[in-house]
């Protein structure tokens, strides 16, 4: 046991070290990021002149959503059904309905529209009617102030009692008329981008092992390390190695990816809503009431909105079962790489060089890209025969129900798939096991499928 | 007192057999040498040794007892096919490598440092193995096989890829580590470096154990009874001055000088081949023709299928 995390020390340090792995790390992220953010600039950008419709049943913001370069707004005096159905003749961008709320404060809209809505008129929405809302709390709260003077000023509690959230919930209005809150966008992304995140990983790292076992023979060391240890914990000790390098290198683009994602989004949107944020305004309108000239807390001043890009995300993000999702994310993601990487292994004890590895590594990629490729099937029927059965097979399971899962599957199904997979994962390691030993010590020896097999019976 | 016994040890592959029955035991404190032609089996020999394969038949023992897992800290292997990782450091390497032995981080610099210090290579440590030049990695190698101080070294080659100099080093080297206790198995074609260093030998070929033993008594039992003389000639050639059964197998010319070797037959002594000569020739120099390991092993080999096992 020792030995093994000797070997799986060397692995991941030497790997960690190289200057390659310095390089992945950022590029990683920066791809990444501009693939989330482009869309945004773009959209930022696009100057086409959108109409929302509004129909403000509590009359506050009348006359309070100003028209910006590329949004008008135009204010409908109509009940909201016969308002849904126009919507779809007058060819105009989204419908904004504030419904009247039981107690005096709206709390929500919604925003009807043909597709999805951009982010940008979503958060300038959202500006609006927070900065309306908080204007007309702090105003009340400021009046109550003022005939009860015996209280003292207080900006801290005045901030808690004015800070207002609104949500605006998008629904998508199809050809038929009917309504749906669809998240499928945001289950297809989710799915497909687990699915590839797994796809990528497993080739990535258990190429790089095979690579490494490559390394070991062609440099004639491998003799004098299984001298010293069995060949089964060297080859565990490098598919574990390997992994914690790619899940260290993982984890550095998810942390890096949202660092720059949150910083490059929020200055968009900040800048293109030209909002000012509600605490700020607060604090420059309590001062006017301030008779002390108290000193205002610094973290006033520094507070921040929540992203408006994100809340929408999390929104969607609420029809998927989380638990199920990153649970499963983490078994698919670890024992696919496992089995893959113990494969990867066995291919490069069998082999010279990294030339000779073609006919070896066929029958292991196919399935990995098949199930790359059959992705769309999976989206369009995740509940259909193929997806079922590519999901439920080992070698394309932890592509395949990545996939699937956003969309929910049977726990039955989920179960099968991972217990298939766990056998899996021990039957291929045993086979490695028995190549790799046998691969590791024969030098120039052009081997096939017959001389494989004769080893796994050794 | 043997520190290594091999009894009955066969192993199958699925092409051929590997080793055949084999017999081998080496006396502690010696330098044992395993020779044999190209596939004669050495290697596999080796490898069970070391326990990277296992035998399918017979029993090994080490140090008295049955050979166990925990024996690969007492064993070295610096094997034939040898390298090092490219792209780490000599130092890191040889930490890895040491704390692989089973040595802990703190003994395994301790004692990698003062090997450095010794072979002067401190100033390698930092270095990368592909900047050193191959001379430079066997000693690395040879080096990370002796640091854990092993009671058994076994050494695959070792002189190939070495430079005299090194070389000469290597051998006091090896011989030092005897002299400090430990067991020297040598697996070589130098044949001269057999005759140097070894004081046991066992022979391979084709699987099988075909001679075995101390060298002086293998070189005694490989003896012809020929002898080789110098000497001036008076007159006549030597077939006129010795009995007819006395063979003459070579003769040569050296300035004034001649030399001959001459065979006598069983039973007939030195002495007598003195007698012989002295009446006729004045006589420079006599002595035995002792075999060369070199050419007992190419009898041996040549001759593979006819002799049975010869045991000394």
């Amino acid at each position: 046991m020792h030995k093994i995390i000797l070997i799986i020390k060397r692995e991941y340090l030497t790997r960690v070290r190289k200057k390659s792995f310095l390089v992945m790390t950022i590029l990683g992220p920066l791809l990444m990021a501009a693939i989330v953010i482009v869309p945004i600039f773009m959209a930022t950008r696009g100057n086409e002149m959108k109409t929302v419709e509004v129909i403000d049943q509590t009359g506050i913001f009348f006359e309070k959503f100003k028209d910006t370069d590329n949004i008008k707004f135009h204010y409908l005096v109509s009940d909201i059904a016969s308002a849904k159905s126009g919507f779809r003749k007058t060819g105009d961008y989204a419908l904004l309905f504030i419904p009247k709320t039981e107690v005096s404060i709206p709390t929500n809209a919604i925003l009807y529209a043909d597709g999805s809505v951009s982010i940008n008129i979503q958060s300038y929405i959202r500006n609006v009617m927070t900065k309306q809302v908080e204007d007309m709390k702090l105003e009340a709260k400021l009046k109550d102030l003022q005939t009860d003077k015996k209280n003292p000023l207080n900006v801290e509690d005045i901030l808690r009692s004015v800070k207002t959230t609104i949500d605006v919930n998008t629904i998508k209005i199809t050809d038929e008329g009917k309504e749906e809150k669809s998240y499928t966008e945001i289950n297809m992304v989710l799915g497909l981008f687990a699915g590839i995140m797994i796809y990528f990983f497993i080739f990535m790292f258990g190429s790089q092992v095979m690579r490494g076992v490559i390394e070991e023979k062609s440099n004639r060391i491998i003799e004098v390390i299984i001298s010293s240890v069995k060949p089964f914990q060297l080859m565990m000790g490098k598919i574990v190695g390997v992994g914690m390098v790619g899940l260290t290198q993982f984890l550095l683009w998810v942390v890096l990816t949202f660092a720059i994602v949150t910083v490059v989004t929020s200055t968009f949107t900040g800048k293109v809503a030209g909002r000012q944020t509600a605490e700020q305004s607060i604090v420059q309108n309590a001062a006017k009431y301030n008779p002390d000239n108290l000193p205002l807390p610094d973290a006033v001043s520094g507070k921040k909105v929540q992203d408006e890009g994100v809340n929408k995300v999390f929104e969607a993000l609420n029809s998927v079962n989380f638990p199920v999702m990153i649970g499963a994310f983490v078994f698919f993601f670890i024992f696919g790489y496992l089995m893959y990487g113990s494969l990867f292994a066995a291919i490069g004890g069998a082999v010279d060089s990294e030339s000779d590895t073609q006919q070896f590594m066929l029958p292991i990629t196919v399935p990995l890209i098949l199930s790359m490729v059959m992705s769309q099937f999976f989206i369009q029927d995740p509940t259909g025969q193929v997806a079922f059965w590519f999901s439920v097979f080992p070698l394309t399971s932890p592509v395949a129900m990545m996939i699937r899962i956003p969309f929910g599957v049977p726990y039955w199904q989920v179960a099968l798939s991972m217990s298939l997979l766990i056998l899996t994962f021990l039957g291929t390691t045993w086979m490695a096991a028995k190549i790799y030993r046998t691969g590791i010590l024969m030098y120039g020896k052009k081997v096939n499928y017959k001389e494989l097999w004769k080893w796994l019976r050794y | 007192m043997e520190l290594f016994s091999a009894l009955n040890i066969s192993k199958q592959f699925s092409g051929h057999r590997a080793l055949d029955k084999v017999n081998i035991s080496i006396p502690e404190g010696s330098i044992f040498g395993l020779l044999g032609p190209n596939g004669a089996g050495k290697t596999t020999f080796i490898r069970i040794i070391n326990q990277i394969i296992a035998p399918d038949e017979g029993q090994l023992f080490f140090n008295g007892r049955e050979l166990n897992p925990n024996d690969i800290y007492s064993i070295g292997y610096l094997p034939e096919e040898r390298g090092l990782y490219k792209k780490m450091t000599v130092g890191e390497q040889s930490m890895y490598l040491a704390q692989l032995k089973g040595l802990n981080k703190h003994e395994a610099r301790k004692r990698l440092l003062f090997w450095f210090e010794k072979f002067e290579m401190r100033s390698w440590w930092n270095k990368k193995v592909e900047e050193l030049s191959k001379g430079m990695q066997q000693k690395v190698q040879f080096l990370i096989t002796i640091i854990h101080e092993p009671k058994l070294l076994i050494f695959d080659e070792p002189f190939s890829g070495f430079d005299p100099i090194n070389a000469s080093m290597l051998r006091d080297e090896i011989i030092a580590q005897r002299e400090n206790g430990a067991t020297v198995i040598f697996s070589t074609h130098n044949m001269a470096s057999v005759e140097e260093l070894c004081d046991h030998i066992a022979l391979i070929n084709n699987a099988k154990v075909v001679l075995d033993g101390p060298v002086r008594s293998i070189k005694r039992n490989y003896r012809t009874n020929t002898f080789t003389i110098a000497y001036n000639s008076y007159e006549g050639s030597l077939e006129t001055i010795l009995p007819s059964e006395y063979q003459i197998t070579a003769e040569s010319v050296d300035h004034d000088l001649r030399m001959a070797s001459i065979r006598i037959p069983e039973g007939a002594g030195p002495n007598q081949l003195i007698s012989a000569l002295l009446p006729n020739v004045s006589l420079h120099s006599f002595s035995e023709l002792i075999p060369s390991m070199n050419d007992i092993f190419i009898r041996v080999v040549t001759e593979k299928n006819s002799e049975p096992v010869l045991q000394v």
